[in-house]
């Protein structure tokens, strides 16, 4: 038996369960909050920092706050939405993301989140790190220019052991993931598959498939993200 | 109403821009109608000639020539457009960015497979060619830029849109479909 | 080798939990921590070596590259820089005859930068080995350099009667001073030790504990202000199995050093302190967290442990009293600033990376193993012995309305007396400048790098919780400093260097608003790149940490206290500048083609 608990967001009122995250009640209720780093299935660590909100004044990542009855939600702001806009031109300009010569360009939740909030160019100069790409795993290339660190590869993809494949490395703005050497070789086609599904962009490509889909009729060529939950 | 002047030119870019410039199709007879063009490949005038309302720039800067003549439209065109992700973001040319140059240079002239005919190993390095800068840089990392509009090559209907709206000073209400990086 | 690296896994039992000391051990033997050794861990411990790799690449002081037989780790602080660091880092490599960053061919000394290593009173300081050398001039550099070459030991060379108080026991033997200037109600020799264990634990509930630590409204000491009380009565009626008491000395702060003297002089008042605390909240285990950078410290706290534990102030039935059983352990860091933040310093103690926690639960919940966990600064636990002690009213009797008690300030930067100074919170700036003999004041950095640079106008502000709230760090400048160059730079850099990069605004930010800052000192600033920086840096008050949200202040207070420094480096001139030099950019390439750069038009 669950609890139902009342909350508000931005001024609507919503019922959802105790034990949801604010994510989670938005998403049932019609109304979309933006993710990058949440994953079904997973427990919420707020890496992409995208779904900030704010209550009683203070900034909460809506992936890891659980609903509490009577919460007052700001949700679609304009100061709130240009965090994250700033959040996402951040991220195109600190790794190397060339949509148009991306496998996953249409398909990829950073670029629909530009798309989205419309960013024609970002506010901040570009950085172009210097970053490797690593082919050694016989299924997966891992692209460190496309990686946006959001930790989905890491916390999704492990073995039956709970061995990772995937893993943070150094710290701060050197900060990459990287692929365990010895478990890469040995990944079996249908990790390989899912880590590059789980990926929210096109740092983990599975090798030697190209486009399947074409440009013009992939995932968010047509429709914005967040407007399969918004009613 | 008075017609107003467009220049445009391609930087480090594939013309591809330009392309999708002609792809507004049978509007381009409208257009036409709207403005006079100046310093541009599509009527070939090389230097500017009047001061210009809109210079509309497809590509980054790779070379010291890229930037001069960056740098001759902003000091020409009232309002300066970035048009397509090389003016925008460096594009396809700045792949390069994060590469050592050197490395890049050697790869063109010397390692690369198809650097053959070059038995004497030569770098060209004569004083008329641009020099390459260090890395491809966007549009406005150089000058100010006024307008952005992105994809490879931008949406015709973009370009066409945001045209009417700079010329006829309407409200530019972009549909989804339109803007995209790809 | 490898039976080495398995006996150092069997002696912590093959528990990943444990992971930094299998490490630290590790190293010790074999003086890095290479693919090979993490392959084998990898065999032994359910992580992948790409997890251990996590944990190893996270930490400044653990190494995938063979070190050298003497590492000297060079404290980069703001104070460093200030003292000479630059003569003495010129000295160090004409000595060694290597670059920063390097180790000498034949593997004997390696030399690198650290981030600042808490003795800001006496620098510029090194740690060469885990020993810590202070005050060290381009002479002194020579002396200890040709030292190493020609075998002595580093024991030999410390000057033995500069380390004064305890820093002079054997155990310690370190150059290191206490600069005690001023003593208050905490840091008075008047309290017998052991007297709240032996005398008042054993008659006194532990409801009536955390009544009497929440009556005297004690805020936390590290800088956040947490009333100690209240967190002592959530962790008491948080559910688990176990409860943990957590001392939290990873005093990082750049300018904050009076954890490191409270360790030195009052280690059983600390530990009492965990004693008290683990009685009122009811757990059974206490851990310390020892910044690495004093390890040099770490046998003789052992000592003071085991001496306890002889005298039943830890064990079992503690003073007597039933079924209170409670021991310390110290776990050390390996150098990362941001485990100096509850969570990551959780995260860290349980062998991970120390990436802050998402909150809510907060540890007093859910912290250490997922268990009820309080987490106290050094000062705090130390302070809460004496209100137990003298009780809550003549606690509340010290500081003023909004901030009770006293704080033990860490006192740098230009001033004639550098140290330690215990006073009563509501004291005003100007008095804290004239107690450390400061003259000719442009600045005074209050609460270390992600405070607040405040200037002449804000002197008559007070120290509370309210006004001006401190850790301790105040770090004095005078006018003839550059505050932009030597101070903003130098903590920007800091800021960089430490952030764990797991938010993407707190990893990428700080980047792109040093580039912006570097710009404006190198003159190609215009007025919207002072605007820029201030609406760009709100970004990171989405951060998920305390380091994160202020990781851009030494840039906004700057900017608020300050903008005239930043408008006399502005090109008023132009509206727009990318900062873009066509002269520089083509230097590269046309040296590569054998080229002078030419420019045929004038830009």
């Amino acid at each position: 038996m669950t609890n139902k608990i009342k909350i508000k967001i931005d001024g609507k009122e919503i019922i959802t369960e105790e034990g949801k995250t604010i994510v989670e009640a938005a998403k049932e209720n019609g109304i979309f909050i933006p993710t990058l780093c949440n994953f079904a299935g997973t427990l919420p660590k707020g890496c992409c920092r995208m779904c900030t909100i704010k209550i009683n004044n203070r900034f909460m990542t809506s992936c890891t706050t659980p609903a509490a009855h009577g919460m007052e939600v700001e949700n679609n702001t304009k100061e709130i939405n240009d965090f994250r806009k700033g959040i996402v031109e951040l991220l195109f300009v600190s790794g190397n993301h060339f949509c148009p010569s991306c496998e996953k360009s249409g398909n990829c939740e950073l670029q629909a989140l530009a798309y989205r909030y419309q960013m024609m160019v970002p506010r901040f100069p570009y950085d172009f790190p210097m970053r490797s790409v690593d082919g050694s795993s016989p299924y997966i290339i891992k692209d460190q220019n496309r990686c946006i660190l959001c930790k989905r590869c890491i916390k999704t993809i492990h073995d039956d052991q709970g061995r990772h494949y995937f893993a943070f490395k150094d710290r701060g703005h050197k900060l990459e993931v990287i692929l365990d050497e010895k478990m890469g070789k040995e990944m079996s086609q249908a990790i390989a598959k899912k880590a590059m599904e789980n990926c929210p962009v096109g740092s983990i490509i599975y090798k030697e498939v190209g486009f399947a889909t074409p440009i013009g009729k992939r995932k968010y060529d047509h429709q914005p993200i967040g407007s399969e939950i918004e009613n | 109403m008075e017609k107003k002047i467009i220049a445009t030119t391609s930087l480090a870019g594939c013309f591809g821009c330009h392309m999708s410039i002609l792809d507004i199709d049978e509007r381009i007879l409208d257009l036409i109608e709207l403005v006079e063009f100046n310093k541009s490949p599509v009527d070939d005038i090389k230097t500017f000639t009047k001061p210009v309302d809109i210079g509309i720039i497809e590509g980054g800067c790779c070379n010291s020539e890229n930037v001069e003549v960056l740098r001759s439209f902003r000091k020409n065109c009232k309002i300066l457009i970035s048009l397509g992700e090389c003016a925008i973001m460096g594009g396809l040319p700045a792949l390069r960015n994060g590469i050592p140059i050197e490395e890049c240079l050697n790869e063109a002239y010397l390692n690369g497979p198809t650097v053959g005919l070059n038995t004497e190993h030569i770098m060209p390095c004569d004083d008329e060619l641009p020099m390459l800068l260090d890395k491809v840089y966007p549009c406005h990392e150089i000058v100010k830029i006024d307008y952005y509009l992105p994809g490879c090559p931008p949406r015709a209907d973009l370009i066409w849109d945001a045209l009417v709206a700079l010329l006829t000073g309407s409200e530019l209400d972009l549909p989804y479909e339109v803007v995209k990086f790809d | 080798m490898k039976d080495r690296i398995f006996e150092i896994i069997s002696k912590y039992n093959g528990d990943s939990y444990r992971l930094m000391d299998i490490l630290h051990d590790i190293q010790a033997v074999a003086g890095y921590i290479d693919h090979a050794t993490i392959a084998l861990l990898a065999d032994k411990l359910p992580l992948s070596a790409a997890q251990i790799e996590e944990t190893v690449s996270f930490y400044h002081f653990y190494s995938d590259k063979p070190l050298a037989k003497f590492n000297i780790y060079l404290n980069d602080s703001v104070t460093a820089n200030m003292n000479g660091r630059k003569e003495v880092l010129a000295a160090f490599e004409a000595a060694c005859g290597i670059k920063q960053g390097q180790v000498t061919s034949d593997g004997t000394l390696g030399l690198f930068p650290t981030s600042c290593i808490g003795m800001n009173d006496q620098e510029p300081a090194a740690i060469i080995n885990d020993k810590v050398f202070t005050r060290l001039t381009p002479f002194r550099v020579k002396q200890i350099v040709n030292g190493l070459k020609h075998g002595l030991s580093l024991d030999d060379l410390v000057v033995e009667e500069c380390g004064d108080g305890k820093n002079a026991l054997p155990e310690i033997n370190s150059m290191v001073c206490n600069n005690i200037r001023r003593k208050g109600a905490l840091l008075n020799h008047d309290y017998k030790l052991f007297s709240v264990i032996n005398d008042i634990l054993p008659n006194t509930s532990s409801d009536e504990i955390i009544d009497i630590v929440s009556e005297s409204n004690i805020r936390g000491r590290g800088g956040a202000g947490f009333p100690t009380g209240l967190k002592w009565k959530f962790g008491s009626r948080a559910k688990g199995e176990h409860r943990y008491i957590i001392c939290n000395a990873d005093e990082g702060e750049p300018g904050t050093f009076k954890d490191r003297v409270l360790l030195t002089e009052y280690p059983e008042m600390v530990f009492e302190g965990m004693v008290t605390a683990g009685y009122a909240v009811g757990a059974d285990m206490g851990l310390l967290y020892l910044r690495y950078e004093y390890k040099y410290l770490l046998s003789y706290l052992n000592g003071v442990l085991e001496s306890m534990r002889k005298n039943n102030y830890l064990g079992k039935n503690i003073s007597g009293i039933e079924d209170f059983d409670f021991d310390i352990r110290i776990q050390l860091g390996a150098g990362a600033y941001i485990c100096g933040e509850e969570s990551a310093l959780i995260e860290s103690l349980e062998g991970k990376r120390g990436e802050p926690r998402d909150k809510p639960p907060f540890p007093v919940e859910k912290g250490y193993m997922n268990l009820p966990t309080v987490v106290n600064n050094v000062e705090t636990l130390a302070t809460v012995v004496k209100i137990i002690k003298n009780g809550a009213d003549w606690f509340n009797k010290l500081g003023n309305k909004d901030s009770v008690g006293t704080k033990v300030l860490s006192i740098s930067g230009d001033c004639r007396f550098p140290g330690i100074y215990e006073v009563e919170w509501g004291l005003k700036i100007g008095d804290v400048l004239d107690m450390c003999g400061a003259d000719n004041v442009q600045a005074i950095q209050v609460g270390g790098p992600s405070g607040a640079l405040i200037g002449e106008k804000d002197f008559h502000r007070e120290l509370s919780y309210s006004d001006l709230p401190t850790g301790g760090s105040m770090i004095v400048f005078n006018k003839n400093r550059n505050l932009l160059t030597e101070v903003v730079l130098n903590f920007m850099n800091f800021f960089i260097e430490e952030s764990c990069g797991t938010c993407s605004t707190c990893r990428n930010m700080p980047y792109v608003l040093r580039e912006k800052l570097l710009k404006v000192i190198n003159g190609r600033g215009v007025k919207q790149d002072i605007e820029d920086m201030t609406s760009w840096a709100r970004l990171l008050n989405v951060s998920r940490c305390g380091l994160g949200q202020t990781a851009a202040n030494p840039i906004v207070s700057s900017i608020k206290n300050f903008r005239p420094l930043y408008e006399a480096l502005l090109n008023h001139e132009v509206e727009y500048d990318s900062g873009f030099n066509l002269e520089t950019s083509v230097l590269e390439s046309c040296k590569v083609v054998g080229r002078q750069p030419i420019f045929h038009h004038n830009a």
